[in-house]
Formats: structure tokens, sequence, C-alpha cells
């Protein structure tokens, strides 16, 4: 099904001054964008850099509040994703678009417009998956399958309409490198087709291996347009961000102390039908070391985060030890008060309550293990000037910005949250420190100062472990690396003697597993 | 035309004030032309409903009798449906406070103590707390709906309540009439001033709102309730249990509930009869959210449903209109207040372009 | 007809109402929305049914009536829960009360006014077969729309494109939203067809069951049918199960009262409330069973941005 023939300076896609506001806030400021036949098209920028809303608007699912978009040369407006569907427009969404409690044909007719019958559907969808390489059982139930198996459901779905353009938003997130580099000679294929790919990321090294040209976006507006593979790395950042942005100078020069936090043959039954069992997971984290745990999204890292915070506390006392004592069956208060913190993937509704000032948000994590700085009397008064105090404190050491005294931790960024509720735990000098995804969806320069925070937790003799989807990040502040697969962990290696390929063959569960798993 | 809701950065501080006032307006309004439509005069028809009762002393104790009920269930209802426990079945807990509060009473007639009243009334928050407690504990331990098990649990204590005094309880002196015995005054709640009806019940209502208040304001245990309201997750990141907060609301409320039981029969009817309560426990589901689930705000949202009990009857002396009109009244009233309760977190805008269709 | 055979026929009367208003709220809830208001548009389903059959003296009319007062009752609900995302909770709550209160007021001319009953079917020949003849060819019409309702409602969710769409939608109304499926319309349309129901069985109440004029006359029956949907997890012949097992407590205890047994009549009478936390119990207890079942979205407000 190759496109008809267009000449070499036209183009699909052409947008112009596309702008859209949410209330006054401009997320999208005066775009200007083209996108050429059978070009892998990458649309680069932070987290918070509009993306998201650009494509959102290009598939009819946000509608702009001005500005004009042109499909192959005429002024078109996409009012609905069915109408962009039906120009040819594909899209695979970052948080994909799927039905947990469907089978994967029930998902892909929900897109597609002609009501063909579901069997027919199912036929034709396995035949496409099949040719690109993305093997797809059209019965199975989405709930029951991988990230990336999910994933595949999108692109087939986008494919099965023909589209001229697809849109793929931040795809290798959920993927191994391996999975990545599959995914990668299926947009070749696509490209090779006469198709144009829309290829939105914020990994650099990615977008300079596949893309053909790049338009970079910064708060909403274009920074730059270019060839990533005539632009270095540092030059891309620059345009990304707008500032260099501070290196972490790594941990690994500290001696390493005793075993501060351990898990021995760590086993826990999966809570719901959607959850991942541990199985038999090991680990120890020794003083000043940072033991980071890699993975593909859904192997079981929030799973073994609740295990190791208490939330959810397991079986058997001995198979979590905080310095030295069995506390697998306490609960995460207890553990608290031995000298752990812990910061969870998710800030809001989890790490923070988004309703609740700062200081609610400082309590809720350290009134029992700062009992008696923050409450008072045998009815438990909260001693609000003692927290408030703290909780500027806190602001001031991590450069939290915000607007007012004590604002709605909703109010906040994201990175500005997330070194709030980071800070929150870094204020108490934590022994033992368990951090979930640091710095998901936070801007650059956050990051890099939540990632150096925690390297000098570690130089300053505290055990940290990190939990990570983020190789680059891994490869920042990690002394040590283990993988996660399905619930179970590797060994854990020295951080210079991993590289990207051993991790992937780590994250598909592929390379040996000496002791983690089998041994014993 | 469509309706578009924009999230607010942060609550509207002015509008969650003016929300109440605004609902009640729309209310009166909206009740002005169902009058007009009954054919009744709607200024006169308010002023019935809402002033008359508030120009005279007598009338103003019956406001207090009817208010206290009100306040009490609601201060509970309120800290329930803060963290999420949808307890709807406090009138079934009024009337199992109401009965066990008349163990005594009825089964000891002739004990003269001044004992009897506390423990009454203790007795009765005891009863209104276990029998809430069912729903609790089929809430925390099988994970059962407590607004279904809550609710259907009203009947059952009614049925109850009906059985007790039509059979083991009926007073052998009340010419079958389906009553208990009479209360003797160390039963009965005593009145706070000559001038009329107004009892002791105003008092606890008025306590148990500051109490409550000050728990939520000031305490580690509202702190919890807010927070595990707005998240569980983070409920529990924070140590607080989920569980134990079921009990504790629950129990709480159907204490409260218990104890407006109680005094009800105690302090009004001074006996126990098959109707004790004239829906009670379903008003002041009106009365938790027209205060915003404040303690505070209950305390004037129960005058202002109490109002409503109390124009009715006057309505249907004067006017001759039904008392039913009242429920319609506050049916109406909660609606307007969820409906404003919106503004606070929305920003509404109605959009007169329509959804296009064409690409 | 035998004593067996009339108690059937009781039972199925008894049901009905059950089974339609559990059918109308199953719908409701596959969409994502949870709508506590069926004792409410039920009752005005009742009370608007009895007028409507007394003023025009036709209890077709009347049937019409109910059905179109559930209806119409139905989209205060839809208008606050989806439009402006209230506390479907809350507002579900305020249905109900007002629907009491509201009914109690245009009911009041009615009270104690004998009605009119909606006749039975009957099909010559059919009727006269021995013991089914009765139970399955002589019935009142809305037990007929039930049995039509309860496949129809099967058939339209698992065997329709627009069923599997508004399953997606209480699975995932964001997904959905993306995808330019349009969740709000398609929960209206749910809520309405919800409200009809109540309406209907609300009328049957009224037409049929015991017809006349009772204050709170549907005594909870509302609240049983949102039992029913939990119980049913959420399918439609699970659904007329459960209605019929209610049915049959229902008029078991009644002829248990007329046969004395020396229970106090209350207890009877409070079985089908407590039989309805029995099986509430019994299903919940199981929660990877319901987490599996219930629509993922059920009762969370759900504003698209554009």
């Amino acid at each position: 099904m190759p496109v008809s023939g267009v000449s070499a300076d036209a183009t699909v896609l052409s947008v112009r001054q596309l702008t859209k506001l949410f209330g006054s806030f401009a997320a999208c400021n005066g775009i200007d964008l083209d996108i050429k036949p059978g070009e892998i098209h990458a649309l680069l920028g932070e987290n918070g850099a509009g993306k998201s809303t650009l494509v959102k608007m290009l598939f009819g699912v946000l509608a702009p509040t001005s500005g004009t978009i042109l499909w192959n040369g005429q002024t078109v407006r996409i009012a609905s994703p069915a109408a962009a569907r039906k120009l040819g427009i594909g899209m695979v969404f970052q948080h994909f678009s799927l039905f947990e409690a469907l089978t994967v044909a029930e998902n892909i007719a929900l897109s597609l417009d002609d009501k063909l019958p579901l069997a027919q559907i199912a036929a034709r969808a396995s035949e496409l998956s099949h040719a690109y390489g993305l093997p797809l059982d059209p019965h199975a139930h989405v709930a029951d399958l991988s990230v990336g198996e999910r994933q595949r459901i999108e692109i087939v779905r986008a494919l099965l309409q023909n589209p001229q353009l697809i849109i793929l938003d931040e795809p290798t997130s959920v993927l191994t490198p391996q999975e990545a580099d599959r995914l990668f000679e299926t947009l070749f294929k696509l490209r090779a087709e006469g198709r144009s790919v829309l290829y939105i990321s914020h990994r650099l090294e990615e977008v300079q291996r596949i893309c053909d040209r790049a338009t970079v976006l910064r708060h909403g507006k274009v920074t730059g347009a270019c060839d990533p593979r005539q632009e270095t790395p540092a030059s891309l950042a620059r345009m990304m961000v707008g500032a260099e942005v501070a290196h972490v100078s790594a941990a690994g020069t500290t001696t390493r102390g005793e075993v501060l936090l351990e898990a021995r043959h760590l086993s826990a039954a999966a809570r719901t039908p959607f959850a991942v069992a541990l199985k038999n997971v090991c680990l120890k984290v020794r003083a000043g070391e940072v033991l980071a745990i890699a993975g593909v999204a859904g192997n079981g890292q929030g799973e073994l985060f609740d295990a190791l915070s208490g939330e959810y506390p397991v079986e058997e006392a001995q198979t979590v030890q905080l310095r030295g004592k069995a506390v697998g069956r306490s609960g995460i208060n207890d553990r608290r008060s031995m000298g752990a913190g812990f910061v969870p993937e998710e800030r809001h509704g989890h790490a923070a309550v988004s309703a609740l000032p700062l200081s609610d948000n400082l309590v809720l994590a350290r009134y029992w293990s700062d009992r008696k700085a923050f409450l008072s009397g045998p009815l438990g008064l909260i001693r609000s000037g003692a927290v408030k105090a703290a909780a500027k404190r806190i602001c001031v050491e991590m450069d939290v910005r915000k607007s007012g005294e004590d604002p709605a931790a909703g109010s906040l960024s994201g990175g500005n949250l997330q070194k709030f509720i980071v800070g929150r735990e870094l204020d108490r000098q934590p022994s033992v420190l368990v951090v979930n995804q640091p710095t998901w969806g936070v801007d650059a320069g956050a990051a890099s100062r939540i990632r150096q925070a925690l390297v000098d937790l570690a130089k300053s003799g505290s055990a940290v472990l990190v939990i990570s989807q983020d190789l680059d990040e891994i490869f920042e502040v990690a002394s040590e690396i283990a993988v996660i697969s399905e619930g179970r962990l590797s060994d854990a290696y020295p951080a210079g003697e991993l590289t990207r390929e051993k991790i992937g063959l780590l994250m598909g569960g592929l390379y040996g597993k000496t002791e983690g798993a089998h041994a014993h | 035309m469509r309706i578009e809701l924009e999230k607010r950065a942060r609550p509207s501080q002015l509008h969650s004030l003016l929300s109440p006032i605004i609902a009640l307006l729309l209310t009166l309004v909206t009740g002005a032309i169902l009058f007009a439509a009954l054919g009744q005069d709607p200024v006169r028809a308010l002023y019935v409903l809402f002033i008359g009762p508030l120009t005279e002393v007598w009338s103003l104790h019956e406001l207090a009798v009817k208010s206290a009920p009100l306040i009490m269930i609601g201060v509970g209802l309120s800290v329930c449906y803060r963290c999420n426990n949808w307890n709807i079945g406090a009138e079934g807990q009024l009337v199992a406070g109401a009965i066990t509060g008349s163990i005594i009473p009825v089964l000891f007639n002739d004990w003269h103590s001044p004992l009897v009243l506390p423990l009454m009334l203790v007795m009765g928050m005891v009863g209104g707390a276990l029998y809430a407690a069912i729903p609790a504990f089929l809430k925390a331990q099988t994970n059962t709906n407590e607004i279904l098990t809550s609710l259907m649990l009203v009947y059952v204590a009614e049925l109850f309540l009906d059985w007790l005094v039509r059979g083991p309880w009926r007073d052998p002196q009340g010419f079958n009439f389906p009553v208990t015995k009479q209360f003797q005054p160390e039963g009965i709640l005593p009145e706070l001033l000559d001038s009329g009806r107004a009892n002791l019940g105003i008092v606890f209502a008025i306590l148990a709102a500051l109490a409550v208040w000050f728990m939520m304001r000031f305490t580690l245990k509202g702190f919890e309730i807010k927070v595990l309201g707005a998240s569980e997750r983070a409920g529990r990141f924070a140590g607080f249990s989920r569980k134990g907060m079921i009990w504790f609301s629950m129990m709480l409320s159907g204490a409260l509930a218990g104890l407006a039981g109680i005094c009800e029969v105690s302090g009004v009817i001074n006996k126990l009869q098959p109707e004790i309560s004239p829906g009670y426990g379903f008003t002041a589901i009106i009365v938790a959210f027209l205060g915003r689930l404040n303690p505070l705000g209950v305390i004037v949202a129960g005058l202002v449903l109490g109002l409503t009990y109390l124009g009715g009857e006057g309505a249907q002396i004067e006017l001759g209109l039904s008392d039913k009109v009242v429920r319609v009244f506050q049916g109406m009233l909660l609606f307007f207040v969820l409906a404003c309760d919106t503004l606070a977190i929305y920003r509404v805008r109605l959009s007169l372009a329509p959804a296009a269709k064409e690409a | 007809m035998g004593i067996f055979e009339s108690i059937l026929l009781t039972i199925a009367t008894a049901a009905t109402p059950l089974l339609i208003a559990a059918i109308g709220e199953l719908v409701v809830e596959r969409s994502g929305v949870l709508n506590l208001g069926v004792e409410g548009m039920m009752v005005m389903g009742a009370v608007c049914g009895f007028a409507g059959a007394s003023l025009s003296g036709s209890p077709w009319i009347g049937l019409v009536a109910g059905v179109a007062a559930g209806a119409v009752f139905s989209q205060l609900f839809a208008v606050l829960t989806l439009s402006i995302a209230t506390n479907q909770v809350a507002t579900g709550l305020s249905l109900t009360l007002l629907g009491l209160g509201l009914s109690g007021m245009i009911g009041e001319p009615f009270v104690g006014e004998a009605g009119s009953k909606l006749p039975n079917l009957f099909i010559p020949g059919l009727s006269e077969l021995p013991l089914v003849g009765r139970l399955i060819f002589g019935q009142d019409p809305i037990f007929y729309l039930s049995v039509i309702l309860t496949v129809g409602t099967a058939w339209f969710l698992f065997r329709t494109r627009t069923g599997l769409t508004l399953r997606s939608i209480g699975d995932n109304p964001a997904s959905a939203h993306t995808l330019g499926i349009p969740v709000i319309r398609y929960r209206y349309l749910a809520v309405l067809f919800g409200g009809a129901c109540a309406g209907l069985a609300g009328a049957h109440l009224s037409l049929v069951y015991t017809p006349q004029w009772v204050e709170n006359m549907t005594a909870g029956r509302g609240w049983i049918a949102l039992a029913l949907v939990v119980f049913a997890s959420w399918r439609p012949a699970r659904v007329a199960a459960g209605a019929y097992l209610f049915g049959g407590v229902t008029i078991g205890q009644i002829h248990a009262q007329a046969l004395g047994f020396g229970i106090p009549s209350q207890f009877l009478s409070a079985l089908p409330y407590l039989a309805t936390v029995v099986v509430l119990v019994m299903m919940s207890r199981n929660k990877r069973l319901m987490m599996v079942n219930t629509p993922a979205s059920l009762g969370r407000p759900f504003v698209p941005d554009r």
C-alpha cells in the first residue's frame, strides 16, 4: 500500500503559527512545522515543552486556539480523531489509549471507523502485524499483555488505517533496547513505503540514529529545526533545555561500608490481577553505594518498592533487612523510625496529596519519625509552626520554586514538587533511601539536581536504592546496577562493567541469572 | 451549545464560601416558581416557610429541637464523607440508638436515679455505633459496598422497632397502642429554658460540632481523615490505616446518630413508638453537604434544614400546603449545593460553537 | 390454577420491577456511571404512572407517563454528573431524596384512589397449556417487556459495536476520548436508558403489582436493584437470576406471614433487605472477581479536555 508520489519539496503536513492556550497558559505558542513524505521527523523537547499538546492537536483530540494546519497543501480543520484518521494520520500514544478489559481485536475495532465484523478485523490485524514483524494474538486480553505488546496493538491499529503519517509519542520509553531496535526496523520499513513518521522523544541518541530531520520545542515554542545527524548531543541538548545542564559527578569514589538494606529471597504474591509477583529477589545495598535497578515499566518495580518500604509488608520478616534487623512484617513508619526514607514513583496521590499545602505534605511522610518535633500532647496536635519552618527549610535547600508561602502541592510543576518530595526525605539525613523513578517527567534542571543529591547522600555514607527506567539516569548515578524483569531481579554488577546491550538482554530476562532465581 | 469545564489551578476560596449561599438563593427562586405554579403567592409562601418561624420565641425553641438531631448526625456524616465512607444509613443508626438508649426507661421503668439519663445517652451512642459497625465490618473485612448495606439496615432497624413496640415492649396499659411506657422524669432530657421546648440536645449538637471541628483542624486524626479522603494511596504511604478509618468514621457517625435518636426519644417523644424520626438521618446527608463537610458549616446548615421542617408545618396550617413540599425543597437544595460546589473547582464556560463534525 | 402455579406467577410479578430497574442500572454502570438515584427515578415512575392512568383513564398512557417520568428525571442527574462533573454518589443520593419528596407531593391527590391495572396478555390456546400456560403466556405486558429488555441488553452489550463502545467507555473513558468516541454523549444516553427503565419498573409497581399509589411505595426496591447489579457482576442473565431469587424471597415471606409459623411479621418483612446484604457480602468477598468484573471507571467523573 504505497502512497502516491508527490514532488520532492511538497509536505505531507505543515503547521503554521499553531497555538493552544489553557486559560492564560500557552502550552503551544506559534508553532511552525513541516513534515515531508518519506521522512522520519523528530519532535524534540523536554517534559512540558508542549510536544504532547501539539500532537494532540494534530490528531484532533485538542482544538487549537489559533493557527493553521495544512494537509498535502490544503488547509484543514481536524475536529476529531476520526477526522484525523480519515485524512490519513495515525497515532501511537505514550500513555496508550487501550482498554484493559477488552481483547486485542476489540481494541482495534474501536478505532476503526468502518464497521467490519470482529473476525475480519482480527484476521487483518494478525496479517498486518506479521508483515511488520509485530506479532500479536488478536484474541488475547490487553490486561494480560506486556507493555511492549500493548504498544504493538497501538501501532497495528494505526497501520490498519493505511496512514500517510504516523505519530509516535515517546515510543521507546517503555521498551528494552532490543525491542526499540525492532521498532526502528518497522519505522524504516514505513519510510521505505513513502510514509512519514513524526517521532516524539527526549532521547537524543535515538533521534540522531533514526531521524532525518528534527524540530526542537522549548516552553511551547520552536527553538530550532535541524538535521540531527549534523548536530552533537550537546548542541541538541542546548536547544532543548536552553542552557547547559550541570553534570552529575558520580558516586563510587567513597569506600563501601556495611550492608544497610538487604532483600533475602524476597517473594510476594501479586495483590491484584494486574500486578506482578516478586520472585525470590535478592539485593544488598551498602553504605556509600547507589544501587540502581533498571527495567521496563511493569516488571515489578512498584511491587518491589511496596515491599521494601513496608507499604505492603510481606509474610516473612527475614526477607527484608534494614540495618541488620528483620523488618519484612513491619509497617512503613517503623522502617522510617529506623532511619529509612522512601520516595515513590507517583507524585500526585501517592508521595503527595495535590490538594494539601506543602507543609501538610511534609507531615504526611514525617509525622511519625519526627513526632517529637511535629506533634504535641495526647490529642496529637500538629505543631504547625515547626512544620512550616521545616517545609521552608526544605524549599530553600532544594531550590523549590513556588508561588506563595505554602501553596498546594498540586500547583507546583512536576520538577519542583519532586524536588520537595526528595528534599523531604533528605532533610532528615536518612541512612537508607529507596527511590522509585526519581526524575520521571521532571525537567532537566531539576533532574540533575535530584540526581546529584542522591549521589551526595551516598557519598555521605548512606545506602541509596534507585529504581529507574531511564538508562541515562542509571549510568549517571549508579555504582552498582541490577535489572528487574517479570518480578525477578538479576545479580548486581558494578556500573562500569555493564553496557546498554547487556542491560537490554537482562531486561528481556535472557541473561544468565546465576544466583537470583535458580540457585536457591 | 455545550458546557466546558476548565479546572482551576486552585479551588476558589470565594466560591467555596459563596456556593452554599448561591445554592440557597437558587432554591428559593425555584421554590417561588413552584409556589406560583401551585397557585400560591410566592412571597407569602416563602415568608411562611422561612421567616415566620423566626419571629416567635416558642418557634425558635422548636427550631432548636428540630435542628439538634440534624446537626449531630450531619457532623458525623461530614467526617464519614470526608474520608469516602458513604454511610447513608444514619436513619437506621438513629433508630438503633433510640432502642438501646430506651432499654433502661422501658425495662426498668421504676428505677429512679440521676444515673438513668447519662446511662441512656451512653447506651444510645453505643447502640448507634454498634449498628454502624455492621456496614463498617462488612466494608473493611469483606469489601462490601457500605452504601447499600447501611441503607438496607435502615429498613431492618425500623422493622425491628416496629416489632418491639407492638410486641415485647408494648405498654400493657396503653390501650393496645403501639407505644412503650412513658419515661419517668429521670429519663427525660431537661429543657433549657422555661420559654419553650428546646432541650439539652442542641447543646450536645453544638458541642459535638465544635469537638469535631477541633479534631479536623488541629489534630493528626483530622489530618488522617483528610489524607485518606483525598488519596488512599497517599494515606498508606503515610502509614495510615484505611480499615481503621472505616471503623473510626462509621462508628463515630453511628454514635452521633444514636445520640440523636436517644435525645429525640428522651427529650421530645418521651417514649418509643413505631415512628420516631421524620427522616432526620436522610436529611442530615443534605446538612452535611450544605455545610461543605465542615462541622461549623454543619451547624448553620442544620439550622437551615431545621427551619424547613418547621416552615413546612406552618405552611400546612396557614396555606394548606402539603408537608411534602418541604422534602421537595430539601432535595432541590442538595442538587443546587452540589452544582454550585463544582464552581469552586472548575471554571464553567458555555461554548456556543457546536462541536463541528467536518474535517 | 393451582396454588403452586399462582405462587410462581406472583414471583414473576415481584421480580419484574427489580429486573427492569437493575437492567437499566447495569447499562448505566457499564458506561462507568454510578447512579444511586434508582429509587428516586423508580418512585417518580410509580407516581407518574399512576397519575397518568388515573387522569387519562388508560393504564397504557400511565405506563408511558411512568417511563417518561423516569427518563426526564434521570437527566437531572446526567446534567450534574456529566456536564458539570459533580460527585456521582452525592448526586445520585440527592436524586433519590428529591424523587421521594416530589413523588409525595405529586401523589397526594391520588392517595386512596383505586387504580386501574394493566390487563394481562392472554394468548388463546397457549395460555391454557398446563402449568407453563399462564406462567409464560398469561402475564402482564411489562413482564414481556422485561424479558425483551434482558435479552436485548445482553445482545446489545456483547454482540453489537455500539455495545462494545459503551463497555470501552466504562473501562477507560480517557482512552475512548482520545480515540474520538463521544464519551459524554454515550453516558447521557446510558443514563437516559437507565432512567426510562427505572420509570418503567416504578410504573409496574403502581399499575400491576399493587394498582394504587402509596407514598414511598418502592420501599427500597431501587436500592435492591442496585445491589442486584453488583450481585450479577454486571451481566444481564445473572441480573435476571438474581431478580427472580429476590422475587422468590419476597413472595415466600408474604406466604410465610399468611401461614403464621409464629415468626413475627416484621422479621419476615426484613428478609429481602437482609438477603440483599448477605448476597452482597457473598459476591464482594471475592476481591479478585470484583476487580475483574467492575467497570474500571465506575463512579469516577470524567472531564474531557478540548
